[in-house]
């Protein structure tokens, strides 16, 4: 166990040797199923470190939305069980507390904002006191005190005329404005991670923009790290520093952002980078990806991308790949990454 | 509307919109709830009867409980100026009984309800929230007394706890005993509906302890069903309570009560209908308002007939 003194805020984001903030150690989540046993996440690690961004990519069922709520600790166990691995936060295994210690720091350590927030809130109650309840249950504030914070927060995350929709209920309110609540909720106490689950997604592409850019905002405010799942490659460019892209329960390639759209080292990425649209292209087909996402209850063997890859060679089937280091913040787990990268078309 | 999109700032344009304030599911029920008649005239008969059963003597000039008000050289006499309703087979007046009588059924409903409201729909909470093994005992119990076909399960409840102790206690516990399951079955359903739903997830990434989660989080929001069924229930107690006193298992004389007037005027229904058909004419009166009140809130409470 590290030294639990060590104050992360204080520390450069890049320092080599300490440790990170938040590390997930060969995280391994799988859910009893009927049909057997479906491997959601099969060995993910990455680390953040305070006041960085990491965005993790992928498409439905890559199972990055499963890794943030392995660390949240929201998973239903069972169906879900953790057979291996370790999520690390100031150097302590979250996997090894008690369900009260792990409730203690959700919300006021490590918080997560939802994709759809008209669903996320109480529909029975007003936002004001939604947020509120946030101060009174754990910094026992009185209710006044509560509701001016709650106000206070809502202005923070430009909610207009704060002090009038603070009696509001959710569903009087635009959904890019549920989703400034549910962020002002989960910014409340000063988390140290926030974890955001596709919070664009379902939002009109003009509102996607405002709310990445109130939460890079807020992120440079206080200095949190924040993680950003997404699978909506044109929403992380300016906001994320690093990126993970995942696929089949893997992390495929781990990179920089701006290495990422110039020089993708995976197969997969290069395919998700192809096919977003381009003004140059009128009038040609879009690209995609051929074939379909891998069935976790019957992942392919070897390399789980092997059947939709236009690099596989023999290996592919048989080998899973490891992660190759490329430099010291690049790695990608194809066995061809070297053709990848340097744009051999396969 | 052109007009005022116009001219309206930011600042006015906040003040109508807290005006219409369409809010939430309850101030939404309620909105509709005053303009439903059904609901506006079974709520009037319903406070008029929680009146006459709290202050019988505002209603009547005789004191149906004190014995020498009864003549027996007039009994079974019909319709007259001092017996409005005529009366019974020991010259008791029939309209100073009938009110009198309102007491009883609408404590028993009324208990009842709330009894049953409150058991089932906490044990259904416990069930549905924590599910495993505590939902697989509370629901096989809830199923053992579901399965006793009730007015056979009241005989025998009342025949047994009621022999020693009849009364307006006994009739609650056999109508409240027999009850509950329906109740947290719907409880129970309604919450795990309501447990996987976003909000609940969203509130425990929040920090939300269990416990605060299943009662702000979950109790609200999983409540209407409930209070569908607790209006309805006020209704069937108050017509079961009557059933079980003709039967002659639940109230007895001297207490007053319509199921007990209408089996002892039974026998000489022909030679005078007076004592039984008041009675009954009051008791399907209170049962049609409870209904009603039931049907309204449930029309109000129930977004799938909106």
């Amino acid at each position: 166990m590290q030294n639990p003194s060590v104050d992360t805020h204080l520390l450069p984001a890049d320092t080599l040797g300490t440790a990170p903030l938040l590390a997930v150690d060969n995280l391994h989540v799988e859910f009893a199923t009927r049909q057997g046993v479906a491997r959601a996440v099969n060995g993910v690690s990455y680390a953040l470190n305070a006041g960085e961004t990491l965005a993790v990519l992928g498409e439905s069922g890559s199972g990055k939305s499963v890794t943030a709520q392995a660390i949240m600790g929201i998973l239903d166990m069972p169906p879900a069980r953790i057979p291996k691995g370790e999520i690390r936060f100031r150097g302590t295994d979250l996997l090894k507390l008690s369900e009260n210690a792990r409730t203690q720091i959700r919300g006021q350590q490590i918080a997560m904002v939802f994709q759809d927030a008209l669903s996320a809130l109480n529909p029975v109650f007003t936002v004001g006191w939604q947020i509120a309840e946030m101060f009174r249950v754990h910094r026992g504030m009185g209710k006044k005190a509560a509701y001016a914070k709650a106000i206070e927060l809502m202005d923070r995350v430009r909610i207009p005329a704060a002090r009038q929709r603070v009696h509001d209920y959710p569903h009087q309110f635009s959904g890019g404005m549920r989703q400034r609540i549910m962020i002002a909720m989960s910014i409340a106490l000063d988390p140290d991670v926030l974890i955001a689950d596709e919070p664009t997604t379902a939002l009109d592409v003009t509102v996607q923009a405002q709310i990445m850019e109130l939460l890079a905002e807020l992120q440079r405010e206080s200095n949190m790290a924040m993680i950003l799942i997404t699978h909506d490659l044109g929403v992380v460019a300016d906001v994320a520093d690093k990126i993970a892209v995942m696929y089949g329960g893997r992390i495929v390639e781990n990179a920089p952002v701006h290495d990422v759209y110039k020089t993708p080292a995976h197969p997969y990425t290069k395919g998700l980078l192809e096919s977003i649209p381009r003004v140059d292209q009128k009038g040609q087909d879009l690209y995609a990806i051929k074939g379909l996402p891998p069935n976790l209850l019957d992942m392919p063997t070897g390399c789980a991308f092997n059947p939709r890859c236009p690099y596989r060679q023999d290996n592919c089937v048989t080998d899973v790949p490891p992660l190759h280091e490329i430099s010291g913040t690049r790695s990608s787990a194809c066995h061809y990454w070297r053709e990848v990268l340097d744009g051999v078309e396969g | 509307m052109s007009n005022s999109t116009i001219t309206a700032s930011p600042a006015k344009d906040a003040k109508p919109e807290k005006a219409k304030k369409p809010a939430s599911l309850w101030s939404d029920a309620w909105y509709d709830l005053r303009r439903s008649k059904v609901f506006l005239f079974g709520a009037a008969l319903v406070l008029l009867l929680v009146i006459i059963a709290a202050f019988p003597w505002l209603f009547s000039p005789v004191n149906a409980f004190d014995p020498s008000t009864c003549d027996l050289t007039r009994a079974r006499d019909g319709l007259d100026g001092t017996h409005w309703f005529g009366s019974d087979n020991l010259g008791c007046d029939t309209y100073s009984r009938v009110i009198y009588g309102a007491r009883v059924s609408i404590i028993v409903g009324v208990v009842a309800t709330i009894v049953t409201s409150l058991v089932g729909g906490a044990l259904g909470l416990l069930a549905g929230f924590f599910g495993k093994w505590t939902d697989v005992l509370l629901s096989r119990i809830a199923e053992i007394f579901f399965a006793i076909p009730s007015i056979l399960g009241a005989l025998l409840i009342l025949a047994v706890v009621g022999r020693d102790n009849a009364g307006i206690g006994s009739v609650v516990l056999a109508l409240s005993l027999l009850a509950w399951p329906l109740v947290l079955r719907i409880m129970r359903a309604a919450v795990i509906t309501t447990k996987n739903q976003d909000f609940v997830l969203a509130a425990k990434a929040l920090g939300a302890g269990p416990i605060r989660i299943m009662i702000r989080h979950i109790l609200p929001n999983a409540l209407t069903p409930v209070i569908v069924v607790t209006t309805m229930n006020l209704g069937v107690f108050i017509a079961a309570e009557a059933a079980l006193s003709f039967l002659g298992v639940g109230i007895q004389s001297p207490d007053i009560s319509w199921g007990l007037m209408i089996a002892d005027s039974r026998n000489r229904f022909l030679e005078a209908p007076a004592p039984l058909l008041f009675p009954a004419l009051f008791l399907s009166i209170t049962v049609l308002a409870f209904v009603m009140l039931g049907d309204a809130v449930r029309d109000a409470l129930d977004p799938k007939l909106r």
